[in-house]
């Protein structure tokens, strides 16, 4: 299949879909509308919201009289910028990546360092399977109520999903070395550090980025849910407001404005996953 | 006192060794607290610049005997010197052609055979520059960024042999290094072999399961019986001339001569293993 085919058939899916949205919501059979406007807004409506949202969102930053305040691009009430679609999305962002970066660093850290002492992690298992295995959205009222309504409940939250999955594939990167590459490392001359620095090390890294997308995608919805479920702003907050007022248009409108800045995002990661993973053959590094 | 004289003793015998295996014993604990004697009391040497074959049936512990003398794996009984020093831990003089793929797949080509000179503080430059003319002998400077999933079998191999002499080691184990390749590209990475190793005659222990590789390959070809309690059984010194091409020797009249007493021996402790996994 060529690129191009692929890519005209991939637009024709996302054609019929909408096409479907829009007969169901505007046209009616029968005297029934079998998608409802108030339950299910239409497309055309939710392209005017989004684009209301971006040509209002970059008219008040453009038309602004002071200067935009950059430390305080994250705060609601800056001037200009408060408010506007462009924060809501850089603060999920900011949450998205900060509770990426912190959970991957201690993921790989504790994830090394209980599997290269295996009586600590023969002791801890019980306790992060038990962890591991409560659902994460119990913990966001406890995060608001330790960390408040601000940007760090949601990087708890979202540190919270993406900690376990890089912890795990460490974990498991570390202890699936092969043991002839290994025992080959040792012949060689590698001593321990160097063993660490040339073969777990790369060896880790490897399963982590394989599960990159996964913790990325993890990083971005506990930021998502976290604002859904008490917050000033973001993408989830945006939602959650529309929901309030039962308009079903903002809703789709915030839910498009977020699968697009997530497809953009895995696009980033994919890229990255390939530079990282050159040395992997197709088959393990899957399609990206 | 008798203890530490008899030590030194073996020291000074052993000292033009290479390898001395000195009634080696291996056994291996296995489930309910028993444990499966692999290897019982072998006594081997190797010296310091010959071709030493070991050649027996499929699980005979041949493997194993050249883990003991790698170092990665300690014998339940017995002693192993090299150039006359008992093997406390790892073997510093040796290097290690496994049967598996063993190079790292996450390094290209060069990188790989420059880790060996990396690690003892070679700078990054010149040891990247060395394995370039490594690569070079074993035939693979072209491919020096590929990584090893880009190359074909027969070429990790040559990144393996080329990652294993850069470090210059006085002796080689091999553990079936050419077994995962097809018949040509075996005679082919035989002649390469030979031709590295006629360079400065390292004491070579090499593992095969084929005869034929082992006969033209070698200076001596050792016998092990089929296991459990596997030992030595034969020791033929093989008096083809050398430089030898590892092919054209195979056609030799004496090379069926001793074909044929090597095979005379081990024919039936072929059979037996396999008669074993019969019954």
């Amino acid at each position: 299949m060529s690129r191009v085919g692929l890519f005209l058939l991939q637009m024709l899916v996302g054609v019929v879909a909408i096409g479907i949205w829009h007969v169901g919501s505007s046209v009616p059979i029968g005297g029934v509308y079998f998608l409802p406007k108030f339950f299910f807004s239409t497309p055309a409506d939710v392209a005017v919201r989004v684009w209301t949202l971006f040509a209002e969102g970059t008219a008040k930053i453009a038309t602004c009289e002071e200067a935009i305040d950059l430390t305080r691009l994250l705060s609601i009430s800056a001037p200009c910028f408060g408010k506007t679609v462009w924060q809501h999305l850089l603060i999920t962002l900011t949450e998205g990546l900060l509770a990426f970066v912190i959970g991957a660093v201690a993921g790989v850290v504790i994830g090394f360092w209980l599997a290269r002492h295996p009586l600590l992690s023969a002791v801890f298992d019980p306790y992060i399977k038990m962890l591991n295995a409560l659902p994460r959205v119990v913990l966001a009222p406890i995060f608001l109520l330790w960390l408040g309504l601000g940007i760090w409940s949601k990087v708890a939250l979202g540190f919270t999903l993406v900690f376990f999955i890089v912890f795990f594939n460490v974990y498991q990167g570390v202890k699936e070395v092969s043991p002839t590459i290994l025992a080959n490392a040792r012949m060689l001359g590698l001593n321990e550090r160097q063993l660490f620095r040339h073969v777990y090390w790369p060896s880790a890294l490897s399963w982590m980025f394989s599960s990159l997308h996964t913790s990325v995608g993890f990083a971005i919805i506990g930021a998502v849910v976290g604002e859904y479920l008490g917050s000033a702003a973001g993408l989830g907050y945006m939602i959650q407001q529309a929901e309030g007022t039962f308009d079903t248009t903002g809703v789709f409108a915030g839910m498009v404005i977020l699968a697009v800045f997530v497809l953009i995002i895995d696009w980033g990661v994919t890229l990255a996953e390939k530079r990282l993973l050159v040395w992997r053959p197709p088959s393990a590094a899957g399609q990206g | 006192m008798h203890e530490r004289s008899a030590e030194g003793d073996a020291t000074a015998r052993y000292a033009g060794l290479a390898i001395r295996f000195h009634g080696v014993g291996i056994d291996f604990p296995v489930a309910g607290g028993r444990s499966y004697p692999a290897v019982s009391s072998t006594d081997l040497s190797v010296g310091a610049h010959e071709f030493v074959s070991v050649v027996g049936p499929t699980g005979c512990g041949k493997s194993t005997l050249l883990n003991v003398a790698a170092g990665l794996l300690a014998s339940s009984t017995g002693r192993t010197f090299v150039f006359g020093s008992p093997l406390a831990s790892l073997n510093r003089h040796a290097g290690y052609l496994f049967q598996q793929d063993a190079v790292m797949p996450w390094k290209t080509a060069r990188d790989n055979v420059a880790i060996g000179l990396e690690v003892v503080g070679v700078p990054r430059r010149e040891a990247l520059e060395r394995a370039q003319g490594w690569l070079k002998r074993v035939g693979l400077s072209a491919f020096h960024d590929r990584y090893p999933h880009q190359l074909s079998g027969g070429q990790r191999k040559r990144v393996g042999l080329a990652q294993v002499l850069i470090r210059d080691p006085k002796i080689l184990l091999m553990d079936e290094p050419f077994g995962p390749l097809d018949a040509q590209t075996r005679q082919i990475m035989g002649n390469l072999l030979l031709d590295l190793w006629a360079g400065d005659r390292k004491a070579v222990l090499f593992v095969t399961h084929d005869l034929e590789e082992a006969i033209a390959l070698s200076d001596r070809v050792v016998i092990m019986s089929a296991g459990p309690q596997a030992r030595i059984i034969g020791d033929h010194a093989i008096d083809l001339g050398r430089p030898r091409d590892a092919s054209e020797v195979r056609l030799a009249p004496r090379f069926h001569e001793l074909h044929k007493t090597i095979w005379g021996q081990l024919r039936g402790e072929v059979l037996k293993a396999y008669g074993g996994e019969v019954a």
